[in-house]
């Protein structure tokens, strides 16, 4: 039989402005069997995008398919008109976008936008669509399938929302689904649940689909197969097992070692431990009036405490709205706190940056987390790091010139690029100047909030190793803020744990994934995929119902004091988690953890 | 850096053109034209376009061409005036209104949205029947009257700057505020600043040809393109230039200058 998708020597054109067409894709042939899943590997900028949209016969605005063949389950789709193509959309093949959260029309019922594509294309009555869906959504594990379409897309989470765009996709029972990065933008561990969910999906229904990713891991848990491209051609294609243990082109390699958790760590167990340099103490910041207690109505970050030592790398780590950024404006004087104290080299800083001293400001320096909005779009880079050379260091002209020359090759990139302007570098690059700005200031400690997430792999690496370059030359401490478990372990040598405000965990970050941690920690941790095919099925990651049922949790489990990850807790113990406030403990060798640790989970615990 | 400043220009640059253009004419038009607008010759009433009279003359004899270079200064210029006074005094506003304290915003706001509600024809009316009417007067009510919309624009461009990074980390450096707004803020909102210019002055034209054709904008013995049209609508059973020209001229204008705001704007 023939293969369901097939693809022969596709080419994509596109212009910008009145210039010459430029290839976005060049010889593009592959082709997937039904039932099986195919992955798309690449870089932002790779094309992988263009070439699962193509398989719709949707070509962006100024580009057009020059040449090549895109077959989809019998239909030649570059033949196709305008309306035949919407004819086959959402009925022999479908999408499901990144950004599920975007994707839903919040004005209307989930119900309804999940039956629409299959009402559109007058597949089945809509009561019988309404008791698909009603199945579908059991078959994705998502809670209460039989009301959850009655609820509005705001009600819902990022995860469950993916797996409901899953739904919508596969209403019409088509022959081709295409995922385009749909676990992207979700936080590690709802990233698992909707890949299992996703999996158990595919197998129950044999479902034949392209997954765009740039993300190995997922790659090994989700497709049979693998393409991967770069600038547009394919480099490599072949099995997963193939592409991930045996890379044959150098490109893969790359990507691949980019991708395996590594560790940059310096040998510092024969060193002394430095004296402390930033020291967080109770931190509370939060928003609204303040309340009866003195503490604001709501409260981000909860009185959270950790230390960073001279010349020591710290990570904070977790997930997205757990108050990484709201603590990371508090350090740096932009959002001021509502209790506790931060103390830099031993001496109280004040909460607004305008009430520092010049040369506390100068020892603490922000880099900020979104590579195309950081550097000023008007200004060239040499004038920005200039600047800076001038605001604190009091250099003009050649000195500063000078000193600016010395920060780009501080950052490994060349003087040339001072009169370039920002929109003319990569993320990389601006990542790299961004970097070379918070240098300009000759700082002690440097907060980096998120600077890895926005960029691929292979560059995200050459940050962190720049990183650790700029820790061990410069003698530099950092705070490194990331969801990103593996870029944490590779360069920090402390890790602070931060769910729902609250420092759940700090430790020494060699001791993750061993030892004894908030449960948490080990949810966290264990929800990072590996890159082994298989990984997803033998992983089981316990659920919180399986402990204690959510029924059983007592009323008083709405009680701030209370432990705030009790109602995700696997090990929640009736009747302790949900009445007496965690203590603090600390793990002798260990970290410290805010969570009652039952005794017989481990018993050499100190309070 | 040369390609950016050139993909600038190109974005913008027609519109600054084409205001440059107008503003050449307005002010160096009137030295083209021997003939003195006001006087009254002895030619025939809404005469053809002959040699002496490139465009023939007027209701009164006079030589329209003459008069139609004078109305185009009077006419572009207290625009300019005008929109020059809306736009500083609306980025003014809108940006204090990000950068200073939540009171400001709340009371330009609100301000600002009372303005826009009373209609604009209305409101110029009645102030030319409290303050009578004379150049300031029509410079400072039509910059009363677009200065909100200058206002609100700009404020959107300055808050969705302002929460930029680049901005987040001039302020953890501790740079002061004039140093933001002139250095980070500013230099990113002309180009999307310099579309509404054009579109204020746009409007400010037809505003100030509405009020003179009512009698109330350009008094006599001055003359704008909206008091010539007036003058001579007599001359439309004749087929005169001396109507039909100003009002083309208005129509070049504005729908010139709207032109080049859309193809600089629907480009990218």
């Amino acid at each position: 039989m023939a293969a369901t998708i097939q693809v022969e020597n596709l080419e994509i054109v596109g212009r910008r402005g009145k210039g010459a067409e430029l290839p976005i894709v060049r010889d593009v042939s592959f082709s997937v069997q039904r039932g099986e899943m195919l992955a798309l590997i690449g870089e932002s900028g790779s094309g992988k995008t263009t070439v699962a949209l193509s398989l719709l016969g949707h070509i962006r605005k100024g580009c057009r398919i020059a040449g090549g063949m895109i077959r989809v389950a019998g239909y030649d789709v570059t033949a196709l008109s305008p309306h035949e193509c919407r004819s086959i959309r959402g009925r022999v093949i479908s999408y499901v976008a990144q950004n599920a959260g975007s994707a839903f029309n919040p004005a209307l019922s989930i119900m309804r936008q999940v039956v629409e594509p299959a009402l559109v294309h007058r597949t089945l009555p809509r009561r019988d669509l309404e008791a698909r869906a009603v199945s579908l959504f059991r078959a994705l594990a998502l809670p209460d399938p039989e009301t959850i379409g009655e609820r509005y897309p705001g009600e819902l989470s990022g995860g469950q929302l993916q797996r409901l765009m899953a739904a919508m996709a596969l209403m019409t029972d088509p022959e081709v689904v295409i995922f385009d990065e749909p676990t992207t933008a979700l936080d590690v561990t709802t990233q698992i649940e909707v890949l299992s969910a996703f999996k158990a999906v595919f197998a129950e229904r044999g479902i034949t689909g392209v997954y765009v990713t740039h993300d190995l891991s997922v790659v090994a848990q989700i497709a049979d197969h693998a393409v991967v491209l770069k600038d547009g051609a394919i480099r490599e294609a072949g099995t997963v097992s193939k592409i991930l243990f045996q890379p044959e082109d150098p490109y893969s390699q790359a990507l691949l070692a980019a991708a395996e958790p590594r560790s940059r760590q310096a040998d510092l167990a024969g060193q002394p431990e430095q004296r402390s340099l930033l020291d967080v103490r109770n931190l509370v910041v939060g928003y609204g009036q303040r309340t009866a207690a003195g503490l604001p109505e709501k409260v981000i970050v909860n009185h959270v405490s950790f230390s960073v030592p001279k010349g020591r790398m710290l990570g904070v780590i977790g997930e997205s709205g757990c108050g990484k950024s709201t603590l990371a404006r508090a350090i740096s004087g932009l959002q001021p706190w509502a209790a506790g104290e931060l103390l830099l080299n031993g001496e109280p800083l004040a909460g607004n940056v305008r009430e520092r001293t010049p040369d506390q400001r100068r020892h603490l320096q922000l880099v900020a987390q979104n590579a195309d909005s950081v550097l000023n779009p008007s200004k060239p880079i040499g004038q920005t790091l200039e600047r800076v050379v001038r605001f604190y260091g009091g250099l003009r002209g050649a000195a500063a010139t000078r000193r600016v020359n010395e920060l780009l090759d501080m950052v490994r990139l060349s003087p040339s690029l001072a009169s370039r302007l920002p929109s003319e570098l990569s993320g990389g690059q601006k990542q790299r100047i961004n970097f070379a700005r918070a240098l300009a200031a000759d700082p002690q400690i440097v907060l980096c909030d998120e600077i890895t997430a926005a960029l691929d792999t292979v560059v995200a690496a050459a940050i962190l190793d720049l990183m650790k370059e700029l820790q061990r030359d410069l003698g530099l401490s950092f705070i490194f803020i990331t969801h990103d478990l593996h870029a944490l372990q590779s360069i920090c040598d402390r890790v602070a744990v931060l769910y729902a405000g609250q420092a759940v965990e700090v430790g020494p970050a060699m001791a993750l994934g061993k030892g004894v941690h908030h449960p948490y920690t080990r949810l966290l941790h264990d929800s990072v995929p590996l890159m082994e095919p298989g990984w997803l099925e033998s992983t089981r990651i316990k659920r919180a119902d399986e402990a204690m049922p959510a029924t059983l949790l007592n009323s008083l489990s709405h009680d701030p004091e209370l432990c705030c990850f009790l109602e995700r807790c696997p090990d929640r113990v009736s009747g302790l988690c949900d009445r007496v406030p965690p203590p603090v403990r600390s793990v002798p060798e260990g970290p410290r953890v805010l969570c009652h640790l039952p005794a017989s989970i481990c018993s050499e615990f100190s309070t | 850096m040369i390609a950016m400043i050139g993909k600038f220009r190109s974005r913008h640059d027609r519109v600054l053109l084409l205001i440059v253009f107008w503003l050449l004419l307005a002010l160096l038009g009137p030295l083209c034209s021997s003939h003195d607008p006001g006087a009254i010759g002895s030619q025939p009433v809404f005469s053809a376009p002959s040699a002496a009279h490139l465009l023939g003359t007027d209701y009164l004899g006079r030589d329209t061409l003459g008069r139609l270079l004078n109305g185009i200064r009077h006419t572009v210029l207290l625009c300019f005036a005008s929109t020059l006074v809306s736009c500083s005094v609306g980025t003014f506003l809108g940006i204090a209104a990000v950068t200073a304290r939540p009171w400001v915003e709340a009371l330009t706001g609100r301000l600002a949205d009372g303005f826009l509600s009373i209609p604009s024809l209305l409101f110029a009316l009645l102030v030319i029947a409290v303050f009578g009417t004379s150049t300031t007067a029509l410079i400072v009510t039509m910059g009363v009257i677009y200065t909100p919309g200058a206002y609100r624009t700009s404020r959107a461009l300055a808050q969705r700057i302002a929460r930029l990074d680049f901005v987040t980390v001039a302020r953890a450096r501790g740079e002061s505020t004039p140093y933001i707004i002139l250095q980070e803020i500013l230099p990113n909102m002309t180009g999307p600043m310099i579309t509404d210019v054009g579109l204020r002055f746009i409007y400010a034209v037809l505003l100030l040809s509405n009020l003179s054709f009512l009698g109330i904008g350009v008094q006599p013995p001055e003359v704008d393109l909206g008091s010539m049209v007036r003058e001579n609508m007599l001359g439309m059973a004749y087929g005169s230039p001396a109507m039909i020209v100003p009002v083309v001229v208005i129509g070049v204008l504005t729908v010139g200058i709207n032109l080049a705001l859309d193809s600089s704007s629907g480009r990218r």
